[in-house]
């Protein structure tokens, strides 16, 4: 989970890290009310999770309460590269002496933790480190021993940072890592890293992200997602612990197995090239489960969003066996009858491995008109997209 | 032989009386593996009945490695207590712990890969949030059925679980020396490079076939390393060309950020080393398939 700039604010201003002060708006009158705590120049920043706010006019300067409030009026609404702002956050401006970069990020190649530290803040890293990498330190930290104030003081020595700021900026890796660790985040940035006028070191961005395996140790970090930004189907499949992810084409994907799954979507593309370009319409992975209830939950979702005209079914039988998914795919479908949502559109089916024999006797005697069996993931997917295409 | 798991390996379970460390203790009992034994510290000197077989419940893995004379440890332990159950079997220095364990965070799956290096890389670790390993007709370690194919020449590495299974059942007439799903998690112990080493080195391994997925760049590095090292035939396959960019699809390491991680730039990655690519599970059956009658 990705958080906003003003959360990552808040984050840091809970970890003790120096940010500057501020508040978060949904209005113009509580961007005003936030403006008239904080006193003089303000600055309205747009909160939407996606770069170059800045040169979409997203990010205004404002004096005094007033104009706050009218900044606040323009931008939210506002569309930033397809993303409409909901919040903004005010603070206080600052007067930028230098700009510096340091982050804590995952690196997954190596296997391990990563601090990337630039005296050339303020713009975006990769450029810093493809123009002038001797500018840009890279330290692995290793996760068993962490930041301490040594390998903090190392970073900062080797990154170059001003010795006049040397000992903030010390300061600030040592509770930047604890943050990182304690928040089980995979990417704390923090970009500026800024020295202002009166000498001190504040953190005026933050770009973080947490890891979702870590939710069970975080029952904070479910406040932070906001609804409003996840697809509506993506938020009820969600609910029902499903993994569900919306696409934008016409062919509705149920399979067990993230990498089944994916390659299912490839073959349903290839397919619909020649079948009026169809697509698929969502990833769905059920897991090895595969109940009648949690295929009757993943049809609900799948076919709930209007742009589906045929579902593709594609489950390998490891453990599950094919028997208990064709039952399920029955018993789904009369679920949905009785739920008042009879489904209308045609199924697919692919069933293979575990009982596979046994599970397409099943779907073939009940004699269903809207479940169709191919046997071949191949010849299925085909079949799908041509309904798909037939359906338009 | 086979890779990693034969059948002389001596197997324990770490989490053998959770539900699904007994129900898969079950599977790879029925599927011929020597399960010696099981850890759980609460129910240690006790036994698990198997279908008539008595499977020992040791406290943990160091007393019945010492025990049992176990070199294999398949962990089914929840998240919550899976960086501390993998810590016991690299303290223990079992030489292969199997995590199948599903949802661990990644700052612990962190920390115990560097805990492990930190003790000399004794254990190898394969996941987490993998399928396991097969030797097919010899062993099995993990979750991977049993039933779909048996021994053959094909070695098979790949991040996905029912992929794996595709690609066995779609080759199921020639066999397989060893499976070994490596899981689809940010950070796992074995590497599809550990594993292309290991079946270039295996004299039963006659051609390899590898699955990756979107995300990383995993695939790109066992590509250097093909080509440098690993002369026997390659067959690869590659999911999500038709992913689109910033959605996590299912395992928590399948993302394309930016431009890097994509399933073109993989497959280019693994042509340029001399490794046929297939555009399906079905076309990389076919590939695999005109390898071995090559042979």
């Amino acid at each position: 989970m990705d958080l906003y700039e003003y959360q990552g604010r808040e984050l840091f201003a809970r970890h003790a890290l120096p940010v500057l002060d501020g508040g978060v708006a949904t209005t113009p009158e509580e961007a005003r009310a936030i403006a008239d705590r904080l006193g003089g120049r303000v600055v309205v920043k747009a909160q939407v999770k996606v770069g170059g706010r800045g040169k979409a006019g997203g990010v205004k300067l404002a004096e005094g309460v007033d104009e706050a409030e009218a900044r606040a009026r323009d931008i939210l609404g506002m569309d930033i590269k397809g993303h409409t702002v909901h919040k903004v956050m005010v603070t206080n401006t600052a007067d930028i002496v230098e700009e510096y970069y340091f982050s804590y990020l995952l690196d997954r190649a190596n296997r391990t933790f990563l601090c990337i530290a630039s005296v050339a803040g303020g713009m975006e890293i990769e450029q810093v480190a493809h123009e002038a990498p001797e500018k840009v330190v890279q330290q692995p930290i290793d996760a068993n021993v962490g930041v301490d104030e040594a390998t903090a003081r190392d970073i900062v020595t080797r990154a170059g940072f001003p010795a006049d700021v040397a000992d903030q900026i010390v300061e600030i890796a040592q509770k930047l890592w604890q943050t990182f660790v304690s928040e089980d985040a995979t990417l704390v940035e923090v970009n500026p890293l800024a020295k202002v006028a009166d000498g001190r070191v504040l953190l005026l961005d933050a770009k973080i992200t947490f890891d979702g395996n870590a939710g069970f140790r975080h029952p904070d970090h479910d406040a932070l997602e906001d609804a409003s930004s996840v697809d509506p189907l993506e938020q009820r499949a969600k609910e029902r612990d499903l993994n569900y992810v919306k696409l934008d084409g016409e062919v509705g994907i149920i399979g067990n197995g993230a990498g089944l799954v994916m390659s299912t979507l490839d073959v349903v593309a290839y397919a619909g090239e020649a079948h009026g370009k169809v697509r698929p319409a969502n990833f769905l992975d059920i897991g090895g489960g595969a109940s009648a209830e949690v295929m009757a939950n993943g049809l609900e979702i799948v076919l709930s969003d209007p742009a589906v005209r045929s579902v593709f079914v594609n489950v390998f039988g490891g453990i599950t066996a094919c028997d208990a998914v064709a039952n399920g795919i029955l018993q789904a479908l009369k679920l949905l009858g009785e739920r008042g949502e009879t489904v209308t559109k045609p199924l697919v089916v692919r069933l293979d491995g575990n009982n596979a024999e046994e599970g397409r006797r099943i779907l073939d005697s009940a004699g269903n008109p809207l479940v169709e069996r191919v046997d071949t993931m191949d010849g299925a997917a085909q079949r799908a997209a041509e309904l798909a295409a037939a359906g338009a | 032989m086979a890779i990693w798991l034969t059948k002389d390996s001596k197997v324990i379970v770490q989490g053998v009386t959770g539900s699904e460390g007994s129900k898969h203790t079950r599977r790879m009992l029925r599927a011929g593996t020597n399960v010696v034994g099981g850890t759980n510290p609460r129910k240690a000197g006790t036994t698990v009945d198997f279908d008539g077989i008595q499977v020992p419940v040791f406290a943990g893995v160091a007393e019945a490695m010492k025990e049992t004379g176990a070199d294999v440890s398949v962990i089914f332990v929840p998240p919550a207590g899976a960086k501390a159950a993998m810590i016991e079997a690299i303290d223990a220095q079992i030489p292969l712990a199997v995590v199948i364990t599903e949802g661990i965070p990644v700052h612990d799956a962190t920390a115990a890969w560097a805990y492990n290096v930190a003790n000399g890389n004794k254990t190898r670790i394969i996941g987490p949030n993998c399928p396991g390993v097969a030797s097919p007709g010899a062993s099995n370690a993990g979750i991977i059925p049993a039933d779909i194919t048996g021994p053959g020449r094909i070695g098979l590495v790949s991040k996905s679980g029912t992929l794996t299974y595709q690609m066995m059942y779609e080759l199921r007439d020639i066999g397989f020396s060893t499976c070994v799903g490596i899981g689809g998690d940010p950070v796992i112990g074995t590497t599809h490079i550990d594993a292309l080493a290991a079946f270039q080195d295996d004299p039963e391994t006659a051609a390899i076939v590898m699955i990756g997925e979107i995300g990383g760049d995993a695939e790109e590095r066992a590509a250097e390393f093909i080509k440098a090292n690993v002369t026997k035939p390659v067959v690869g396959y590659i999911a999500g060309f038709t992913a689109p960019p910033g959605k996590t699809m299912g395992h928590a390491g399948a993302i394309i950020s930016g431009s890097s991680g994509t399933a073109d730039a993989k497959k280019v990655a693994l042509e340029a080393a001399g490794v046929k690519v297939g555009k399906t599970p079905s076309e990389t059956a076919r590939l695999m398939r005109e390898v071995i009658q090559s042979l």
